[in-house]
């Protein structure tokens, strides 16, 4: 009976469509979180084979920090476009706005944090009742410890000390009127799993995936774009490398890796000769503290 | 490559996170990142050498108390598997997060320490493990440094669990001496342990047989959610999609549609876009029937062939996993893959002693982390199948219906 055994990124395909497809039975108003990240352009991968020929039973929806990479921006609206799917944008610049927040201050001044509150109004807004998301259990280990369903009360908050027992491939879905269920479908991918399934599936990825030329900042040993985002000084190391992002997020608080890589094969074999995890070489703000992404889960953020 | 799922279970301060900190440390799936991390964390905590277990704590009250609240997944491969581990917390208090590490498990590495040998939260995972048919049991003896490496001490140990296994009709247990702290039979035989004879722990990782739960035999195929495009040109489209989580469906099968009873043909099988003569488990398709029958989320197709059961009373084995006491008339929900039936208890039979694994009849009410045999009246009929035949049709919970919250595990007999 050995033809009939999937393989690893089998297997991980079908839990992940079959968590797409629990969120569509289970949910009046889901909602598909889109970052044109390598991660979302998976799960709306997914979300093609666990849907068509029908439409998605949910929009996708971008929180837009204002700080984004113009390629990834350009991708998200070309794909939106390609698939005759819904994509609502929601802008941190108008929360900051209309709820007069204080935009953070400093050399690399990150909106990151502010998603929260323009997540939190976007879904108040529509009325989501759960949010899919493409966060990983290996990226980080507060993200090791999250349920598939993660239940979050009115004011988004994730209490870890109290999560639902989950059992089996069966996911509970239901929650008192105001919470919403953040559901993750690829929360048992690896970031090898996720290079390996694009390679075999050929998805296509913003360009900033892949080798390029770019000015970048030296800073704490960590390359940072150059852009209108972030506070240049004149003491500041500015020059021209070959470069990659191995993940895309905000300009401010996303660093670059240096690269020649200009096919998948290439960042496949990168990755697996990598000494350094991807948030740890890539992410700026996940260095604040060890708690930093337990603290923002708990207020609401992904 | 194929993926071994695995939990660690053992006591407080039995090892468990030294344990995965260690099988990922010495196999290399540390990044330096993560390692100076924690090295800066054992600093901080004025201890001497880096403490394996910071890599899996990932909560901020589990650093402080030094214990496992909830289950962390962490991954890694080696050339022949990708594993991922279940590190589930060790606390009574917190046996609720053990069951739901444990129910998606191939396999259970349960630790004791050498010196205190079988404890009573020995019992109560090897009962886990066996209510919730793990297939594969590794008993690893920890801390074998404490005890000057010796073997009596191992034996002795041996033996009283082989009594317990047996007790519980575990299958498949295997054992092993290690030293999580030192490394002594993690990835690499240990001098220390010469007198071992058997694999070292990842070695036996590697080459424990899986699937062995994937079955090819019964096909159930719970519909998850219908697909009807209505425009133009698909106008006539209506497919099931759902996960057929086990047997094979092919082109032309006669099917039943439960619990409703409608037969129907299979006309074709989409995967992944694509059409398919067969679909097996555990793969996720679109399914179409010949008849224009009421289908909807909720319902089981198999083949008419080989139908499950189909009742409205059912017996399980519970594992209640809130504060909140059961009592016979309590109501509840049910779930059962797809199908959310309005469950009641009828009655409670009887309750598992944990320590003497006695059953004790006339019980009143079942509190938390207790372990029962119960009977389950349900408002309208559950094609469902023995646990212990087909663990993927007879895994049930329990919701309650005001809270939401996710109360009991069942596993129907």
């Amino acid at each position: 009976m050995s033809q009939y055994r999937l393989d690893h990124l089998e297997q991980l395909e079908s839990e992940a469509i079959h968590i797409l497809r629990e969120v569509a039975g289970q949910f009046e108003k889901p909602a598909l979180l889109f970052s044109g990240g390598k991660d979302s352009i998976t799960l709306v991968h997914l979300a093609l084979k666990a849907f068509r020929p029908g439409k998605f039973p949910f929009p996708l929806v971008h929180i837009d920090t204002g700080h984004n990479f113009q390629e990834a921006l350009d991708f998200r609206d070309a794909l939106a476009e390609q698939i005759g799917e819904k994509l609502i944008v929601r802008k941190v610049e108008d929360t900051i706005r209309t709820q007069q927040l204080q935009e953070p201050k400093g050399k690399f001044a990150s909106r990151n944090a502010l998603q929260t509150f323009t997540l939190l109004d976007t879904i108040q807004e529509f009325g989501f009742d759960a949010c899919i998301g493409g966060a990983r259990r290996d990226e980080e280990k507060a993200r090791a410890k999250e349920r598939i369903f993660s239940v979050r009360d009115e004011f988004g908050q994730w209490d870890p000390k109290l999560q639902r027992p989950e059992l089996w491939n069966t996911y509970n879905g239901r929650i008192s009127k105001g919470e919403n269920v953040r559901a993750f479908p690829i929360s048992n991918w690896t970031e090898l799993d996720i290079w390996n399934y694009i390679r075999r599936e050929n998805i296509a990825l913003p360009s900033i995936y892949f080798a390029h030329d770019r000015e970048v900042l030296e800073h704490e040993g960590q390359l940072v774009a150059v852009s209108e985002f972030i506070r240049i000084e004149p003491e500041d190391r500015i020059s021209t490398r070959r470069v990659r992002y191995r993940t895309v997020g905000d300009m401010t608080c996303t660093a670059a890796v240096e690269s020649d890589a200009v096919s998948i094969d290439d960042i496949i074999r990168e990755i697996v000769a990598t000494k350094t995890s991807e948030r740890g070489e890539t992410r700026i703000d996940d260095k604040v503290s060890e708690a930093a992404m337990e603290d923002r889960k708990k207020s609401g953020y992904f | 490559m194929d993926i071994l799922r695995f939990i660690t279970a053992g006591s407080v301060d039995d090892g468990k996170s030294t344990l995965i900190g260690r099988l990922l440390y010495d196999s290399k799936s540390i990044m330096i990142d993560q390692l100076e991390a924690i090295e800066k964390q054992s600093r901080n905590r004025e201890e001497g050498d880096i403490d394996l277990a910071l890599l899996t704590d990932g909560l901020r009250a589990e650093r402080e108390q030094g214990i496992t609240i909830d289950v962390a997944y962490k991954y890694f491969s080696t050339p022949k598997r990708k594993f991922i581990i279940a590190d589930a917390p060790g606390h009574v208090q917190y046996t609720r997060n053990m069951v739901t590490g444990a129910s998606n498990a191939d396999l259970i590495i349960i630790l004791v320490d050498a010196r205190n040998g079988v404890i009573e939260q020995t019992r109560r995972h090897s009962i886990i493990a066996s209510l919730l048919r793990i297939p594969n049991v590794i008993v690893a003896v920890n801390k074998m440094d404490m005890v000057d490496y010796s073997q009596d001490v191992y034996n002795n140990i041996v033996i009283d669990y082989a009594a317990l296994a047996s007790g519980l009709g575990l299958q498949n247990v295997q054992y092993i001496p290690i030293s999580a702290l030192n490394g002594d039979n993690i990835v690499e035989r240990s001098a220390a342990l010469d007198w071992y004879e058997g694999d070292s722990l990842l070695s036996i990782l590697e080459e424990v047989e899986t699937g062995r739960e994937v079955d090819l035999l019964h096909a159930r195929f719970p519909v998850q959610y219908v697909i009807r495009p209505q425009t133009e040109d698909l106008h006539d489209y209506r497919g099931y999609a759902g996960k057929l989580v086990s047997g094979i469906l092919r082109k032309g099968d006669a099917v039943t549609v439960l619990p409703s009873g409608l037969q129907s043909r299979i006309s074709s099988i989409e995967s992944g876009g694509v059409e398919a003569e067969l679909a097996f488990a555990p793969q996720s398709i679109i399914v179409h029937l010949a008849d224009d029958v009421d289908v909807s989320r909720g319902d089981t197709i198999v083949l008419s062939s080989d139908e499950p059961k189909l009742s409205n009373e059912i017996e399980v084995n519970l594992c209640w996993m809130t504060q909140k006491q059961l009592t016979p008339g309590s109501r509840y929900l049910l779930q059962l893959n797809s199908r959310v039936v309005k469950a009641v208890v009828k009655e409670i039979q009887y309750k598992l002693d944990v320590h003497t694994l006695e059953k004790q009849y006339g019980q009143e009410n079942l509190g938390l982390n207790d372990m029962a045999r119960v009977t389950l009246k349900t408002a309208s009929p559950l094609a469902y199948d023995r646990y212990a035949d087909l663990r993927v049709n007879g895994g049930a919970i329990l919701i309650d219906e005001t809270s939401h919250v996710t109360v009991g595990a069942c596993m129907i007999q």
